[in-house]
């Protein structure tokens, strides 16, 4: 089972460790950061289902329509 | 602009420097804004009488520093003003994300109750300024000097030389102590040569403070859009202010010409895009900022401190700015108190920086990591914070992740020389450093029973160790006040005056009160060095 729950006890400074990982790179080289680090991550996971679990929520978050909700974030 | 405020003129009184008289004060203080009056106040209310000089005669122009946080509503509360501040503020705790043209998730500031203050209350800084005048000059302590400039600091080791310029001629005024509470542009800094350095961030952002003319009902809550339909690519972040206005604040970015997006025609199309077409509203302030983030090496230098922005600046994000000020203010003017009646020794004062740095720090890592993730620096970048937003639709751990200003907490001194550190087991309560948490009781609310002193802290009766003329409150051992301090019959918490924890005790002794109290007071080196000798 894929666990959602919040785990890190600092998340800004995990977001932050992220962001510098890509400091310098071209963006092909970024692609390939990113890449590589799914598979290591995929690899000590050790576990397919909790892989596509995860594969599952990530395509839900970026290709969910945006504005399908019913607040617009704009006053009434 | 502005129609809501007209800002006070303070009248100029003539010093008795200018006619040979006078020349010294014990404390002086520089710059009679938000920090400079909450210390002088702060000062007063320990008995200290202060001296302090603004080149201006009135209040801060514009609404400035809005978003006043729990502990400095509590600072305010135990200075007397507290009710004032929730009288007219406006109360908020529940934040909301949005991210394109729909809500990403809200947030809760403060969802447990039993707390006199709320978690944020927005007000004019104008306002507050204006009752710190009043209160300040109630004391019959503080000598408020408008229309007074330092020209020149001389520091020595006794005290401050200053050179001081008004309408009617020039004066020398000789300080015992001097605290800088002269802003960002510090002249004291200035002066003394010190570097000022840090990160500058290569963006814009807009302020605008509008009077709507027509209902828009609209929920009291801190709104923050990453990226919306009326402002493509960039931020918009709105806040309730008391006087039906509206603080919005928009991202602009770097090739931003500030003079051109300051004209009330530039302004004006980007808020109806905003809050629709056919919106009526008066602009009431307009300001375009960058910001830094930047702090000075140490903020005591002999016999002058830094306080407030002379000290440190940050980003706006997290409303950390005002707030940090305030509570440098409520952390020195206990300090120099005690030295000054001869409680403590001189070394107290160096406690300053050893608790202000590390929040200070704690302040720009936050606002430095906000303005990041509101400001991606490469397409890296904007993809994990893109990502990061998406995720929190459905997942709490993104949410974590999703940095539009973490806001103002109360910083604890955890690694303070003043504190006792622990020797008993505790789960949970405020550890030696963190301020005292509010709670309910049968009469009233915690807070308001410590006060400006030390304060021993019990909880039931038939308690062990006492200290002659140490100030004791006793609150029952059962019930949401002892929850909060993990208390059991028999505990005790010792609060500093700045109402913060200097230590606790399952059990206190004597001998262990008087040697925490010797240690809040930095009496305990002193005497170890006696002893020593």
């Amino acid at each position: 089972m894929l666990d959602t729950a919040a785990k890190l006890a600092d998340p800004d400074a995990v977001f932050v460790t992220l962001v510098r990982a890509h400091h310098d790179l071209s963006p092909e080289e970024s692609r390939r950061l990113d890449a590589a680090l799914v598979l290591l991550l995929a690899n000590h996971i050790g576990d397919a289902a909790v892989l596509e679990q995860a594969i599952e929520h990530a395509r839900r978050a970026v290709c969910a329509p945006t504005g399908a909700t019913e607040d617009q974030g704009t006053p009434p | 602009m502005p129609t809501i405020y007209t800002n006070p003129r303070f009248p100029f009184r003539r010093p008795p420097e200018l006619d040979g008289k006078g020349g010294s004060a014990r404390v002086v203080i520089v710059g009679a804004g938000l920090v400079g009056l909450t210390l002088a106040l702060d000062l007063a209310r320990h008995g200290i009488a202060s001296v302090v000089l603004d080149d201006d005669d009135t209040v801060s122009f514009g609404s400035r520093a809005i978003c006043f946080a729990k502990r400095s509503l509590e600072i305010y509360d135990r200075l007397g003003l507290g009710q004032k501040l929730l009288d007219k503020g406006v109360t908020w705790k529940v934040g909301k994300v949005f991210f394109g043209s729909s809500l990403t998730y809200a947030f809760d500031l403060l969802p447990e109750g039993g707390h006199r203050m709320p978690a944020f209350v927005n007000l004019q800084q104008y306002y507050l300024e204006e009752w710190l005048v009043e209160a300040c000059i109630e004391t019959g302590l503080i000598d408020l000097r408008w229309k007074s400039r330092v020209v020149s600091v001389d520091p020595r080791d006794d005290g401050v030389r200053l050179d001081v310029e008004t309408p009617e001629g020039a004066y020398v005024l000789e300080a015992e102590w001097l605290a800088a509470c002269d802003g960002a542009r510090s002249t004291v800094r200035e002066a003394l040569g010190l570097p000022f350095v840090g990160q500058v961030f290569r963006d814009r952002f807009l302020i605008a403070d509008i009077v709507l003319k027509t209902e828009v009902p609209f929920p009291t809550e801190r709104w923050f859009w990453f990226d919306p339909p009326f402002h493509p690519g960039q931020s918009v972040l709105l806040h309730k202010q008391p006087d039906g206005v509206w603080r919005i604040d928009f991202q602009l970015g770097w090739e931003a010409d500030p003079e051109e997006e300051k004209r009330p025609e530039r302004v004006a199309p980007r808020i109806r895009a905003m809050l629709g077409r056919d919106v009526v509203f008066d602009l009431e302030w307009v300001s375009v900022y960058t910001f830094r983030c930047r702090r000075l090496e140490r903020f005591r230098h002999g016999r002058i401190f830094f306080v407030g922005d002379s000290a440190h600046q940050v980003s706006p994000f997290g409303a950390r700015g005002g707030n940090g000020g305030i509570q440098d203010a409520d952390n020195l003017a206990w300090k120099l108190a005690a030295v000054l009646k001869g409680m403590a020794p001189d070394g107290l004062l160096d406690s300053y920086d050893a608790e202000r740095i590390p929040a200070t720090d704690e302040n720009i890592l936050h606002s430095t990591r906000a303005t990041d993730f509101i400001t991606p620096k490469t397409e890296a970048a904007r993809a994990y914070r893109d990502a990061a937003l998406l995720l929190a639709r459905e997942h709490a751990f993104a949410r974590e992740m999703v940095n539009s200003g973490r806001l103002s907490l109360p910083h604890s001194y955890a690694a303070s020389p003043l504190s006792t550190p622990d020797s008993d087991a505790w789960a949970g309560g405020p550890p030696p450093g963190a301020p005292c948490v509010d709670a309910p009781l049968a009469d009233g609310f915690l807070l308001n029973r410590l006060g400006n002193d030390p304060v021993l802290l019990r909880f039931g009766d038939g308690i062990t160790g006492s200290l002659p003329g140490l100030h004791t409150v006793t609150v029952p051992s059962e019930g949401v006040a002892a929850d909060r301090y993990a208390a059991s019959a028999g505990t005790a918490y010792l609060v500093r005056p700045d109402q913060h924890v200097a230590a606790r005790f399952r059990t206190p002794s004597t001998d262990c009160l008087a040697a925490a109290l010797a240690r809040l007071y930095g009496r305990a080196a002193v005497e170890a060095a006696r002893e020593a000798a």
